[in-house]
């Protein structure tokens, strides 16, 4: 083993700070911004441009990256994650767009009906759950209804690659740079229902391929994988079925699983009331039906550890010590085997159908 | 440009007084000031070494101190700036980047640029103009403009650029396919690693062999808290080790330059000799590229210069006295392990130290 690699080795993935102290406070500190414009896109999504409240510059990003906007609501935070469709180097505002869920626990009806220009909101850093490899040779954006949003910042940030290829070819002249090649196929329910179709013509051209269901267009998402050439990434977002689709044509078609990437919109689902019981302080923490078990451990003064709160990236994840009932698992980050094995949830999106939870924290 | 008339007029009052003249090979002049010595990071916080997970948030410490600022410029800045720039012109692979990491440099550009400006804006000066971008390093005497994006319009590339003004280290780790990939390295400061071994290799390649199949689970937990690292929230650690005379350039590369300088320390010399060297590990997710810069900064102490502070070199005789076998083979102490000792015991008296590294 590299000495290189001892140094690495060797950091741990749970930082132990002390609860409530000031560091602590400042680490998790958020983006204070103001809300700008408010406009609807289509049916039942709104977009929201958000610009920081002291004028500063807010952080630069990279294509797929999304933020979770903290929504104070009585007494209650509401914290969602939504990808930012502004441009990755735009750093004098962030775009977002929300849906309005038919079955919302808050959060999105927080966005549409309490949230006014000229607001006050807290968000997070951005974070990028979804990032495009930059080795893969093609990339091949699929995006359903909604899935558009993380596709926004990624096209911009594949445009000024090629731009970037394309002087560097200029000015080598005759050398071969050639930028990996990009395609954006779009397929939504109807025109009223496809948000930003406009602005992505404009952008790509005929990199662009929509498909409106109302008008009999689909997607055939097997031919579209099986055309591709070797070395292609593909990336996914959008509704549970499409994702499930596409990933089981890759599978099938024999793909490498490093070059097909999915993101799915995830909300913690609603269930039944149950007690969390934490084995080192012996609190119990009730979790309301419409609850997630994160959001009740914050609402009880708990400094749980989170990142995505969409069941992705794993930071959550706390050990199961005992329960009378049984586990239902909601994370894309636990395996199939660690899930049978119920000795680890993730809180964000996870939940129990029991009385009594008991949960080493 | 009123700033950088400013600045200019200002600079020939801190020419000379605040960077030590001193090198890192050769005659080894470098040295600690009384200011130098009172904010090295010393590492030991009881008298007994244990390993321990060290890391903690990189928020800023105590002004004055070495993590006061995101990157450290201190009074060696000039002759470690000067030693890099020796290492590179003998060993031109001791600076890498594969063609991917552009992003990631520009990232790293950024993050240097922006920082050491605002912390020292006596030595420093970043103007923008749209993506026109102005650097000006008073205490190198380097000034550029240039496109922020275009590499063409840098003497340099960027990651190289500002690796040759930034003391430290530094690698950039590319996060695909589930793990970490380290694509590019300014390493001409470091202790036994070689960039031109590891450039390119992803987190298990670099890690393995593995010979303790239980070390798997703590780099697969540590490679997951790498990769859900936020921007805005890096996190630091200090590591240590010693060294034989003041070099920074410990490189398996150069062994046969600095290897043998192990069987020179006698009971006589130890003092100026041996060096504890401790290095402030600094991880930051870059913005734009999503990649990781992983910085190492080096500090270096005599343990003539620790004797100044009682408490730290009593200590340490402690420390080494009483560490396992293992780790002195591992930190390369073991050949001057008895000498070192013989120059250690006179300073320590037995007294019941406090608790913690503070000075007393």
């Amino acid at each position: 083993m590299s000495a290189l690699a001892n140094k690495l080795m060797i950091t741990e993935p749970d930082i132990q700070t002390p609860a409530n102290t000031s560091d602590q406070r400042s680490q998790n500190a958020g983006l204070k911004v103001i809300v700008q414009t408010i406009r609807e896109v289509a049916e039942g999504i709104r977009e929201f441009t958000l610009v920081s409240a002291d004028g500063s510059a807010l952080p630069a990003f990279s294509g797929g990256s999304h933020i979770v906007v903290s929504m104070p609501s009585g007494t209650r935070i509401y914290r969602n994650a939504y990808s930012l469709l502004s441009p990755p180097q735009q750093r004098d505002h962030y775009r977002i767009a929300v849906r309005l869920q038919e079955n919302s626990r808050g959060g999105s009806r927080f966005m549409h009906q309490e949230v006014k220009v000229g607001m006050a909101l807290e968000v997070a850093w951005p974070l990028n759950l979804f990032a495009l490899s930059r080795l893969a040779r093609k990339q091949v954006l699929v995006a359903g209804g909604i899935g558009i949003t993380p596709f926004m910042s990624q096209v911009q940030e594949l445009l000024r690659q090629a731009q970037a290829s394309q002087s560097a070819v200029l000015q080598t002249a005759g050398s071969k740079i050639t930028p990996p090649d990009f395609e954006l196929h779009y397929a939504y329910r109807s025109q009223d229902h496809a948000a930003y179709v406009p602005e992505l013509q404009a952008l790509l051209g005929d990199r662009l391929k929509c498909y409106d269901q109302s008008q009999g267009v689909t997607l055939d998402i097997r031919q579209l994988l099986a055309e591709q050439p070797l070395g292609t990434h593909v990336y996914t977002c959008g509704p549970e079925g499409m994702v499930q689709a596409l990933l089981q044509s890759a599978d099938e078609l024999g793909w490498p699983p490093a070059h097909v990437h999915h993101e799915e919109f995830l909300a913690p689902p609603v269930g039944s009331p149950f007690t969390i019981k934490l084995a080192s302080s012996q609190q119990e923490v009730q979790v309301g039906a419409d609850q997630s078990m994160l959001e009740a451990l914050e609402q009880a003064g708990v400094d749980a550890p989170y990142l995505c709160r969409g069941g992705a990236c794993g930071r959550c994840e706390l050990e199961v010590l005992s329960t009378d009932g049984t586990l239902e698992h909601h994370d894309h980050y636990l395996s199939a085997e660690e899930k049978r094995a119920g000795r680890k949830i993730m809180p964000c999106v996870s939940r129990a159908r029991c009385d009594v939870i008991e949960l080493n924290f | 440009m009123n700033k950088l008339d400013h600045i200019q007029a200002e600079t020939a009052a801190f020419h000379h007084a605040p960077f030590n003249e001193e090198t890192f090979r050769g005659d080894y002049s470098f040295h600690n000031s009384a200011k130098g010595i009172k904010r090295f990071p010393y590492p030991f916080e009881q008298d007994h070494y244990m390993y321990s997970v060290n890391i903690e948030p990189h928020q800023p410490g105590k002004p004055g101190a070495i993590t006061e600022h995101a990157f450290d410029i201190d009074e060696h800045y000039v002759a470690e700036c000067e030693d890099k720039r020796m290492t590179l012109e003998q060993d031109a692979g001791r600076y890498a980047a594969l063609p991917h990491m552009m992003d990631a440099q520009w990232d790293f550009l950024e993050l240097t640029m922006e920082s050491l400006a605002r912390d020292y804006p006596q030595y420093f000066s970043l103007l923008k103009d749209g993506e026109r971008w102005t650097w000006h390093n008073s205490v190198l005497g380097i000034s550029d403009s240039f496109i922020f994006g275009d590499a063409s319009t840098l003497p340099m590339e960027p990651f190289e650029y500002m690796g040759r003004q930034t003391q430290g280290d530094f690698v950039l780790l590319d996060q695909r396919e589930g793990t970490l990939f380290a694509d590019a390295g300014f390493i001409t400061s470091q202790a036994d690693w070689s960039l031109a071994f590891d450039i390119g290799m992803s987190w298990h390649e670099w890690h393995g062999p593995v010979p303790q199949v239980d070390k798997m689970g703590i780099m697969d937990r540590a490679l997951k808290f790498l990769m859900s690292l936020q921007q805005g929230k890096p996190v630091r650690r200090l590591n240590w080790t010693m060294t034989v005379n003041p070099r920074l350039d410990t490189s398996p590369e150069h062994y046969p330059e600095w290897g043998p300088d192990r069987l020179t320390v006698t009971a006589e010399n130890a003092g100026q000799k041996a060096h504890l060297r401790v290095e402030l590990q600094a991880m930051f997710r870059l913005p734009r590229s999503n990649a990781i810069l992983f910085s190492i900064r080096c500090y270096l102490l005599s343990l003539e210069d620790m004797a100044t502070q009682p408490k730290w070199i009593k200590r340490f005789h402690r420390v080494i006295r009483d560490l396992h076998p293992d780790l002195l083979e591992y930190k390369g102490i073991k050949v001057y392990h008895e000498p070192l000792l013989q120059w250690l015991a006179p300073h320590d008296d037995g007294a019941v130290l406090s608790e913690g590294a503070q000075l007393d």
